[in-house]
């Protein structure tokens, strides 16, 4: 394998832990506008999300910076071409990142009522944003001779990157739900797996469909057919033993699938890409690879040393920080937020 | 509108906005580590309760310090892409490093911080709070690594048409970060401190909770002495360095276009013209440059007129003039901001040695809560000096501004970006001030009241301020 390869592994490895991590915690951060029924459940809520937010969001800090040192044009071509709804995700994250902290800092209504609509859209928006981006970078962009993604609105929003959205905030949204469960208790808890059961149904159709549009719209199943293939049998596996663990309420499990179904996703992705990381839609020779688009090899030779010296330690600590917080979160106990 | 005009002012305006919160936070978090363990050490319950109080003020500022971190670690690739490109291989390594070594630590441990207070021993919490003040200040170390290189490009050399790295380590022992780190973490360690100080004594002049107050006057002056004096001490060695690396930036912070003669004198006042490259009026200290610039009573300065001649001569035509009133002006903005920093530290150092702290000092402490400003105002005005003196270039020698940007993006893309950045600064700054005031204004007793409890959590709504 050589570095290149190793770091597109990196790459999307971050991303995975993201949508694994902050997965569950946008789906909180949703499921606080319909499914706590007041201002005590919204903030169990977001207390049970409270001491692992920004370290989750970190991985996607990482998953960039990586990106821009590994492979510097992906990380131009693609932050450029998608100037427009980059803006729109990072107003998002400012605004929800913010709102976990200002939200409870004063007693009044309308000043919390804002926030918690914050806390909404900057858990809607990011998921459904990056659904969309990702979706387009296997579907194709235009991206012309000089690596430039001059990319108009259709070429970004269409039927199938808007299926992709919409499926990655489902998923989400019940990794999330089946969180909640794992973290909370009484009527809040059971709640949140009676919706995660309801909603497993627009998730398959959405899986479905998206699928379906893939073979479609894509040139993966072409390319990467035999593996992906194996991958979508093992995700039906994965989606059934999901509803099945839901069922038979083993909290923990459920929340170990759909985790995994995020995986899977996120991985199928990356499958597909590669070598390629972004494919263009005006020619084949204008794809950006694991090759045209990489640093050289001493920067990636520092680079893996650096992240596999620091990779172990930032993995201990923080699955050591999940260990220290692994009690519920109630109503009874002193919340910070 | 023009995109490159509009690129810089989004990057120079979400920079500014994200340095107001930065060396605050690395300050504050030393100051909050400090009190606990003193709490840790000493076993006094008044400490606690100091880490507390002005933990509150921290983690309101973390999480704006946060946020417009990531439009930050965004902006290379959408506004910059040709800059990207050009040093991704160099320039992307320290921020990666960054995200997996700063990042991760203080986020995650700065979440143990928050909720771990009932969950972990005391230790145990207490190096939770130490890694946090070791995650900021690693934080500094790896983003001033990659801004040093743009100020002092090394160990890379040009291949394909881009800059590849080919000396790590050269990268990181950089001349220029080993005086721009220092220089700045100190200044972030004053920012804090001035903050603490000046509440401090705000609180002092109103007779409210004076013991805590004192306590916390105490550790923040201490502070104050002794990073504003090192501060300037660094930042004399910056200016060492500024002359034999961008004698560009130091002409243009001197305001001298011609020869400086020998020895070189200091202009503390200048009408400057671009126009016609001359200064219309100045009023200069003799001896002062020389010694600024090679620690010694001569040596002469080059002006800009020569080097103009020079860098036309390395570079090819254009125009390697920097703004210069900017420049000038931001320089001497800092140096003064420093210099009454200095002396408010040493005074308030003498009040505490002498015991004094409770004789009623009035001019001085409104003076201190005045002075809340200078560290902010020092570390900005130094920041548009050190980036606008570099200016027409983003990596000195290299790379200039206007071939750095993104081809793809419109000007009415960066406008909307530019205005929806700022509307939303705007709703940050206002809520922050608003915030700050309100915990000030309650102090610390309504903290401890809230925090200690664990009955009904209801019945604190109304007050709890966490
Ligand atoms: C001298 C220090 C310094 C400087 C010059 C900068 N930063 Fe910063 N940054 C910090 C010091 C810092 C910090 C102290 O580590 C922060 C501020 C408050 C905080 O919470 O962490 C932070 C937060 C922060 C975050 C959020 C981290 C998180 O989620 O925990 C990002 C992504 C960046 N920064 C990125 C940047 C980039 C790309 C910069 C260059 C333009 C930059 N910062 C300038
Ligand atoms: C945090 C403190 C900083 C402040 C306040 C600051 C301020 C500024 C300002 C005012 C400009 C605009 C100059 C001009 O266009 O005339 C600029 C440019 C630039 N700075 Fe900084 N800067 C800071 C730190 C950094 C760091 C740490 C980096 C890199 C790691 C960096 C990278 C750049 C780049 C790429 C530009 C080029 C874009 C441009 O010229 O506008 N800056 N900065
Ligand atoms: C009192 C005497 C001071 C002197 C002689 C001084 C000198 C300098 C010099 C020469 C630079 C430019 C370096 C470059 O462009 O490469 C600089 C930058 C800077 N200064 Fe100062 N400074 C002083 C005080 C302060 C204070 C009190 C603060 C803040 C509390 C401060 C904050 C900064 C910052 C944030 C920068 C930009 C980052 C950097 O290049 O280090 N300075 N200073």
């Amino acid at each position: 394998m050589s570095l290149n390869e190793l770091w597109f592994i990196l790459v999307a490895v971050l991303f995975i832990g993201f949508f694994f991590l902050e997965g569950f915690d946008f789906g909180v951060g949703m499921s606080t506008r319909f499914l706590a029924k007041n201002d005590m459940e919204r903030r169990v809520l977001i207390n049970s999300i409270g001491p692992f937010w920004d370290a989750n969001e970190v991985w996607l800090l990482t998953a960039g910076g990586a990106m821009f040192a590994a492979f510097p044009n992906w990380y131009a071509t693609m932050f450029s071409g998608y100037y427009t709804p980059l803006v729109v995700l990072l107003l998002a994250l400012i605004a929800r990142g913010v709102a976990f902290e200002f939200r409870g800092k004063v007693g009044n209504e309308k000043w919390k009522g804002a926030w918690d609509i914050a806390i909404f859209l900057g858990s809607l928006l990011p998921p459904f944003l990056l659904g969309v981006v990702f979706s387009g970078l296997i579907k194709g962009l235009p991206i012309d001779g000089d690596m430039e993604m001059k990319a108009g609105l259709f070429d970004m929003v269409n039927l199938y990157t808007l299926v992709g959205g919409v499926t990655v905030v489902m998923l989400c949204l019940v990794h999330g739900l089946m969180f909640t469960s794992l973290r909370t208790t009484g009527d809040l808890r059971q709640r949140a797996r009676k919706l995660a059961k309801k909603l497993l149904i627009p998730l398959a159709v959405l899986f479905v469909l998206f699928a379906v549009l893939t073979v479609i719209e894509t040139d993966v199943f072409e390319v990467r057919g035999v593996i992906l293939s194996i991958v979508a049998v093992i995700g039906v596996v994965v989606f059934l033993s999901a509803g099945y663990f839901m069922t038979k309420q083993r909290d923990g499990w459920a929340f170990g699938m759909t985790g995994t179904l995020i995986f899977l996703s996120i991985a199928s992705v990356f499958i597909g890409l590669f070598p390629r990381v972004m494919v263009s839609s005006i020619s084949d020779a204008f794809s950006l690879t694991v090759d045209n688009a990489a640093s050289g090899h001493y920067s990636l030779k520092v680079m893996t040393i650096v992240a596999l010296t620091l990779l172990p330690f930032v993995l201990g600590y923080q699955i050591w920080s999940y260990f220290i917080f692994h009690k519920r979160v109630s109503e009874k106990e002193h919340l910070e937020y | 509108m023009d995109p490159l005009f509009l690129a810089r002012l989004q990057f120079a305006a979400t920079t500014i906005f994200h340095f107001f919160f930065v060396p605050l936070s690395i300050g504050l978090v030393l100051h909050i580590a400090i009190m606990e363990t003193m709490y840790v050490v000493k076993g006094n319950e008044k400490y606690k309760k100091m880490a507390k109080f002005w933990g509150k003020l921290f983690l309101i500022n973390f999480a704006v310090g946060v946020v417009t971190g990531i439009i930050q670690e965004f902006q290379f690739g959408m506004n910059w892409s040709d800059y990207s490109r050009f040093v991704g291989d160099v320039f992307g390594a320290p921020l990666a490093i960054e995200a997996l070594f700063a990042f991760f630590m203080e986020s995650t441990f700065i979440g143990l911080w928050i909720f771990g207070w009932d969950r972990l021993s005391k230790r145990v919490h207490l190096l939770s709070i130490w890694l946090v003040a070791l995650g900021t200040t690693m934080s500094a170390f790896w983003i001033l690594a990659a801004n040093s290189f743009m100020q002092r490009p090394v160990g890379f050399e040009i291949n394909n048409g881009r800059a590849e790295m080919n000396d790590f380590f050269a990268l990181i022992t950089n001349g220029q970060l080993l005086v721009e780190f220092p220089h700045t973490v100190l200044g972030a360690f004053a920012t804090g401190a001035f903050l603490i100080a000046g509440i401090s004594a705000f609180k002092l002049l109103r007779r409210k909770d004076v013991e805590f107050f004192k306590s916390s006057f105490k550790v923040s002056i201490i502070v104050a002495l002794v990073s504003s004096i090192g501060v300037a001490l660094f930042g004399h060695q910056q200016a060492q360095y500024l002359v034999e690396t961008q004698p560009m930036k130091m002409a243009a912070t001197e305001g001298l276009w011609g020869e400086s003669g020998d020895p070189a004198p200091w202009t503390v006042y200048a009408h400057i013209d671009p126009e016609t490259g001359q200064n219309t009026f100045e009023i200069k200290i003799p001896y002062l440059l020389s010694f600024l610039s090679y620690s010694q009573f001569s040596g002469e300065v080059k002006g800009m007129n020569e080097l103009q001649a020079e860098y036309e001569q390395t570079y090819g035509p254009g125009d390697y003039i920097p703004p210069v009133r900017t420049t000038f002006w931001s320089f001497r903005i800092m140096v003064a901001a420093g210099s009454l920093m200095i002396l408010l530290a040493m005074y308030g150092a003498y009040l505490t040695w002498r015991k004094k702290l409770e004789v009623p000092h009035k001019w001085f402490y409104t003076a201190m809560l005045w002075a809340i400003s200078l560290p902010f105002i020092a570390n900005t005005a130094g920041w548009i000096m050190t980036e606008i003196g570099r200016q027409p270039w983003t990596v000195f020698g290299l790379m200039k501004t206007e071939d750095s940007i993104s081809p793809s993006v419109t000007g009415g893309q960066v406008l909307f970006s530019l205005i929806s950045f700022c509307t939303i600064y705007s709703i940050l700054g206002i809520v922050m001030v608003y915030l700050f005031v309100k915990v000030i204004k309650k102090g610390p007793n309504a903290v401890g009241k809230s925090d200690d409890t664990k009955t009904d959590p209801f019945a604190k709504e109304g007050y709890h301020v966490s």
